[in-house]
C-alpha cells in the first residue's frame, strides 16, 4: 500500500522553478532517500509534503489525506527532523520530548512514559536532565529524531540528520534509523552517498527541480553502466564521471 | 492544551537565562534605587518632582516592560532561526496556539514585574493602596504593545536584528520619549510633539492616572496605547501567518 503518492508537484518562486512536475509514489514501511545537489528542490519538496509550505501545482497523497487541502489530517500523521537540530535550547532533554508529545496529544502521563522510552531508545538516558544546549552535536542530533518519532509518526522526514556528525555519531545514528525500517515510512535527504547505500530502500535523484531517476541503489548503478552510487549519481545529476 | 504547553516551554526558556531576569526584574529595581537617591539629593527649593516616587513608579513600571519586546523577539527570532518554529510548524498546533503560547508568559512577567516594581516603590516612599492592584493589570496590559513589538521583529529579523532594534532602539526610544527621564514639557517642541504622537508617554500616563484611581484621566491615555497595541499586533499576526506558511515575507 502506498504511503505517499505525490502527483504533479511544482513549487515555483516568482520566476524560479524549486520543483517541476514531481510525480513519485513510496510505499509504508519504505526507506526513500532523496538525492541531488544543492537546489535540486529536496529540501522544497519536503517541505511540501510536510505542509510546511503550500505547492503551487499538483498535490500530494499521504495515507489519504492529501496537503493541500487536509493539512491538520497530515500534520497529525508525520513528523519532521529538519536539517538543523531544531530543540528547544534551555529545556532538558526529557522536557523536549514531553514538549512534542504533549503537543500531538499525548496526556501528561503518557507523555512521560513516551520520553523515558525514547531517550532510553536513542541512548540519551545519562544526559536525560541535561540542558539541550549543552549536548554534543551527536547527541542532539540524536534528540531531534527522538523528537520526531515520540509522535508515532506514520512517515518520518529526516532532512540531512546526520550533517556535521563524526564517522562513530554517523554510525551510531544510522543504526538508530535502521531499527525503524519497515516500521515507519522514512523519506531522507542527504549528501551522504554511503547513507544513502546503508539505509535506503530506493532512491530517487533530483536535478534542477526533477526527479531525474528512480530505483535501488543496483537498479541506478546497472541503468548507468557504473560500479559505484557517486558515478550514477554524478550521471544522473548531469555531470561528467 | 497546547497554548498552556508552548507557553510553559517558553516561560523556562526565558526564565532560565540570567540576562533576562537581570533585565526583566533587576534593572528596573536598580534605576528605582538610583533615581530615587538623585530624587533625594535634589534640593526641596528646586521644586523638582521629575524624579519624585509618584512620577518615577509609573515611569519605570512602563519602561521595564519595554523589554519584554527583546524577550519575545529574541524568542521568537531564535526559534525561527534554529528550526525550532519549523518543526513546531509541521505539528498540528495552530496559528492561535503560537501567538497566544508566546504572548501569555509574556504578559504573566509583566504582571509580576509590575508588582515587584510598585511594591519596591512603596518602600521608597509610595503610598499604599488597592489602587496598586489596578496599576499592576494596566502596566501588563500596556506591556502588550511590546510583545507586540517583539513578535513583529521577531517574525521578521535574525537575532541579532532584533537584539538591535528591540533592545537597544526601542527601549531608547520607549524611555526617551515617555516622560521619565527627560522633562518633555521643559524642552517642548517637535520633541514634545513626537513624545504625545506616539505611545509610551501615555502608557506612563495611564499607570500613574490608575495609581492615583483617576480612571477618567486613564482612558484617554490608554486609548491610544490600544489603537498602537492593536495595529502592531495585527501587524505581528500577518507576519508571522506568512512565515507559517512558507511565504517571504
Amino acid at each position: 500500500m502506498n504511503a505517499i503518492t505525490i502527483t504533479n508537484l511544482s513549487k515555483k518562486y516568482g520566476g524560479f522553478t524549486a520543483v517541476d512536475d514531481l510525480n513519485l509514489t513510496i510505499e509504508q514501511g519504505e526507506l526513500f532517500s532523496l538525492l541531488g545537489v544543492n537546489g535540486a528542490g529536496k529540501t522544497t519538496t519536503i517541505k511540501m509534503l510536510s505542509c510546511l509550505i503550500q505547492p503551487t501545482g499538483g498535490d500530494a497523497v499521504l495515507l489519504g489525506d492529501n496537503v493541500t487541502e487536509h493539512q491538520q489530517a497530515v500534520k497529525a500523521k508525520i513528523n519532521i527532523s529538519p536539517q538543523e537540530t531544531a530543540v528547544a535550547a534551555n529545556l532538558s532533554v526529557i522536557e523536549n520530548l514531553e514538549l512534542i508529545a504533549g503537543i500531538y496529544g499525548q496526556d501528561s502521563k503518557t507523555a512521560k512514559i513516551s520520553a523515558d522510552k525514547m531517550a532510553t531508545q536513542f541512548g540519551l538516558d545519562d544526559v536525560r536532565n541535561k540542558k539541550s544546549k549543552q549536548l554534543s552535536g551527536g547527541m542532539q542530533r540524536r534528540l531531534s529524531i527522538a523528537m520526531a518519532l515520540i509522535s508515532n509518526p506514520k512517515i518520518l522526514f529526516l532532512d540531512e540528520p546526520t550533517l556535521g556528525l563524526d564517522v562513530l555519531a554517523r554510525r551510531e545514528l544510522w543504526a538508530s534509523i535502521k531499527s525503524l525500517k519497515g516500521k515507519v515510512t522514512i523519506i531522507l535527504t542527504t549528501h551522504y552517498l554511503e547513507e544513502v547505500e546503508a539505509l535506503s530502500d530506493r532512491v530517487g535523484i533530483m536535478s534542477k527541480g526533477k526527479l531525474t531517476a528512480i530505483g535501488s541503489v543496483e537498479e541506478l548503478t546497472g541503468q548507468t553502466g557504473t560500479s559505484r552510487l557517486e558515478d550514477a549519481f554524478v550521471m544522473l545529476s548531469g555531470g561528467a564521471v | 492544551m497546547r497554548i498552556v504547553l508552548f507557553a510553559k516551554r517558553n516561560t523556562k526558556e526565558i526564565l532560565r537565562d540570567p540576562t533576562n531576569l537581570f533585565f526583566g526584574l533587576g534593572f528596573p529595581l536598580i534605576l528605582l534605587v538610583l533615581l530615587s537617591v538623585i530624587n533625594a539629593s535634589i534640593p526641596a527649593e528646586a521644586n523638582n518632582t521629575m524624579f519624585a516616587i509618584e512620577n518615577l513608579a509609573p515611569g519605570l513600571a512602563m519602561f521595564g516592560t519595554a523589554f519584554m519586546a527583546l524577550f519575545s523577539g529574541m524568542l521568537l527570532s531564535k526559534d525561527r532561526t534554529s528550526s525550532f518554529l519549523m518543526r513546531l510548524f509541521a505539528s498540528p498546533m495552530t496559528s492561535l496556539d503560537f501567538i497566544l503560547g508566546y504572548t501569555l508568559p509574556l504578559f504573566v512577567m509583566a504582571l509580576a514585574q509590575a508588582a515587584i516594581t510598585l511594591f519596591a516603590s512603596c518602600i521608597a516612599g509610595l503610598e499604599l493602596t488597592v489602587n496598586l492592584l489596578p496599576a499592576i493589570l494596566m502596566t501588563a496590559l500596556t506591556s502588550l504593545l511590546f510583545v507586540g513589538f517583539g513578535l513583529l521583529f521577531g517574525s521578521l529579523m535574525n537575532e541579532k536584528a532584533v537584539g538591535g532594534i528591540c533592545g537597544a532602539l526601542l527601549t531608547n526610544v520607549a524611555g526617551w520619549l515617555s516622560g521619565v527621564f527627560i522633562p518633555l514639557d521643559l524642552i517642548g517642541g517637535a520633541f514634545k510633539k513626537t513624545a504625545d504622537i506616539l505611545p509610551f508617554y501615555h502608557g506612563v500616563q495611564a499607570i500613574k492616572a490608575t495609581l492615583s484611581g483617576d480612571f477618567a484621566q486613564m482612558m484617554p491615555h490608554f486609548s491610544i496605547v490600544l489603537v498602537y497595541m492593536l495595529v502592531v499586533f495585527v501587524l505581528a499576526v500577518i507576519a508571522f501567518q506568512r512565515k507559517m506558511n512558507g511565504d517571504k515575507v
